[in-house]
């Protein structure tokens, strides 16, 4: 197995279980897997994909990538943020540029290889503007390029579009789809929308909350590219929205003291809903 | 533009009719209280043909800078310093503080016993004056860079002497600029009074002679060439950097 997350339990306070994010998760990812991580507001999946990165330490468990355990971030894992997380003192290319100059690159091929994955997030126009002059939309594409130009073997995404508006994530997401048959990455994504998740990835991971565990793993066997309104795709967003829905009614209850009820139809009619930040 | 020089047209006329009044019918104080704003023009104009002006500016100018590099240089290794490593930081950290309090006139008598009345006094004191407030702005401005910056560079593979050049300085760049601009007030004001208590050729002489022979125009047309001196430093130097820096980062 190529990415193997054994016994992973994080504990942000010093005692007990009261503070207990992550319990006890396992995954085993193959090699040039796209794995998609949903579970309601909360439950861990950025603790989950910071351990996976290095950034942080889990309390109990290890990440072992191809065979050697993970003990800091590094270049074999690039990382893509909920925000941008792009430098507002460099310019784009600079800022694609980065991974490379700290791995020693020479001028002229970094520029090279740069170029290419601009061209690949159709930014090159852009090349030279700073970070503010781009919209939302453009900067998520300037992190992906970013990232890819680490060209390392796993990409960790945390909700990389849930900012942006539908029609833009659409495009990112045919994008990725198109960057990931080419490059044949690893990628673990994690993100609140459903159909997002069953558009994108070969395995849905679904995560239960308080405290943090694998719930349920759907295995999304249809072709690709997939159509986010197609009924196969309708057909795993319902079925993993009905794996959900008591998770998030858990968290609401949590949250509201007992005195709250999802009601049923609500999610069975909105595929497009994003669990747990609705509420 | 054109307001602010009617603006100041307008003062300056003030001053003159306030000056005539105590002059011509008053008498409601001594003429060496208040300078006519010809006077002080006419005194400038003498400094300046005299070379006496100009010759006093070189050499503030030329201890202030020394006196300030060496402030920057060692301000900035302090800050480093109080990052790298937390001892320093969690001991060492309120005594700066205070030292940065201490008022730059307070640091003259002990230069003076430790370097006698000269040069070495005056950039003594220039430098001690600013080199507390510049290690408290790295030291601050470091400690303020988003996180995400640093996260993200660790998962590009930057580390130690990468990092702190690629990533930790110039996202810190914006405050410890700020930080400069302050040091350089501290020096600015450190240059005078050290100046005034150690005869050497400066600016700070010349008005401490103005006061000695109760020439008034004097001491106010050096005020005037300090303050403009230091405003145009300001806006020439410092401004122009903290502009460039603030509209790369979109922060205008
Ligand atoms: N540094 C921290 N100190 C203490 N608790 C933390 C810390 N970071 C996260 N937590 C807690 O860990 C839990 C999981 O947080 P995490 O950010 O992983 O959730 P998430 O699943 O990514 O949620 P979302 O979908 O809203 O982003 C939360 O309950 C949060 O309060
Ligand atoms: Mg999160």
């Amino acid at each position: 197995m190529f990415l193997i997350i054994e016994n992973i339990s994080k504990n942000f306070g010093f005692d007990s279980k009261a503070n207990l994010v992550l319990d006890n998760v396992n995954l085993l990812i193959d090699k040039g897997e796209f794995v998609c991580l949903v579970g309601p507001s909360g439950c861990g999946k950025s603790t989950l994909l910071n351990i996976i990165a290095g950034l942080e330490s889990a309390s109990c468990g290890r990440i072992i990538l191809n065979g050697s355990v993970v003990r800091d971030a590094g270049i074999d894992r690039a990382v893509m943020f909920q925000e941008p997380a792009l430098f507002p003192w460099l310019t784009v290319i600079d800022n694609v540029e980065f991974g490379m100059k700290m791995a020693g690159i020479k001028r002229e091929e970094r520029k090279r290889r740069a170029m290419k994955y601009l061209k690949m997030v159709h930014l090159t126009k852009f090349k030279d503007s700073y970070i503010h002059q781009l919209s939302g939309g453009m900067r998520q594409r300037v992190a992906l390029a970013r990232a890819l130009a680490i060209n390392s073997e796993v990409l960790l995404m945390d909700e990389p579009f849930s900012a942006l508006d539908s029609q833009t994530r659409n495009i990112l997401q045919l994008e990725l789809q198109r960057i990931w048959i080419d490059t044949k990455k690893t990628i673990v994504f994690v993100t609140h929308n459903i159909e997002e998740a069953v558009v994108l990835a070969d395995r849905v991971v679904v995560m239960s909350t308080n405290p943090g565990r694998v719930r349920k793993e759907f295995k999304i066997e249809l072709s690709r590219p997939r159509i986010p309104e197609s009924p196969d795709v309708t057909y795993y967003v319902r079925k993993i929205t009905d794996e959900l829905r008591e998770e998030v009614e858990k968290v609401a209850r949590d949250e509201y003291d007992g005195g709250w009820n999802v009601e049923k139809d609500l999610f069975l009619s909105n595929a497009d809903s994003n669990m747990g930040i609705g509420l | 533009m054109l307001k602010k020089i009617y603006f100041y047209l307008m003062l300056i006329a003030i001053w003159e009719l306030v000056y005539k009044i105590n002059d011509d019918i008053l008498y409601a104080w001594a003429p060496y209280v208040l300078p006519s704003p010809i006077s002080v023009f006419a005194t400038i104009i003498g400094l300046l043909k005299s070379k006496i002006l100009l010759n006093a500016i070189l050499s503030s100018m030329r201890r202030l800078v020394i006196g300030y590099l060496i402030s920057v240089v060692i301000g900035s290794i302090v800050g480093f310093l109080m990052i790298r490593f937390k001892y320093i930081e969690e001991n060492f950290s309120s005594l700066i503080l205070g030292l940065q309090t201490l008022p730059n006139l307070a640091w003259v008598p002990f230069s003076i016993l430790w370097f006698g009345y000269n040069e070495s006094t005056i950039i003594f004191v220039i430098a001690v004056g600013s080199i507390f407030s510049i290690s408290l702005a790295v030291d601050s401005a470091i400690k303020n860079i988003n996180p995400i910056y640093l996260k993200a560079a660790k998962t590009m593979g930057a580390k130690g002497y990468k990092l702190y050049s690629n990533v930790i300085i110039p996202a810190a760049l914006p405050n410890i600029i700020a930080g400069l601009k302050e040091g350089w007030s501290f020096a600015w004001r450190g240059l005078i009074s050290g100046e005034m208590l150690v005869s050497v050729t400066g600016l700070g002489q010349i008005l401490s002679k103005g006061k000695d022979s109760s020439n008034i125009s004097q001491v106010v047309a050096v005020m005037l060439i300090i303050l403009s001196l230091g405003l145009v430093i300001d806006k020439f130097v410092f401004g122009r950097i903290e502009k460039s820096i603030r509209c790369r980062w979109g922060l205008m």
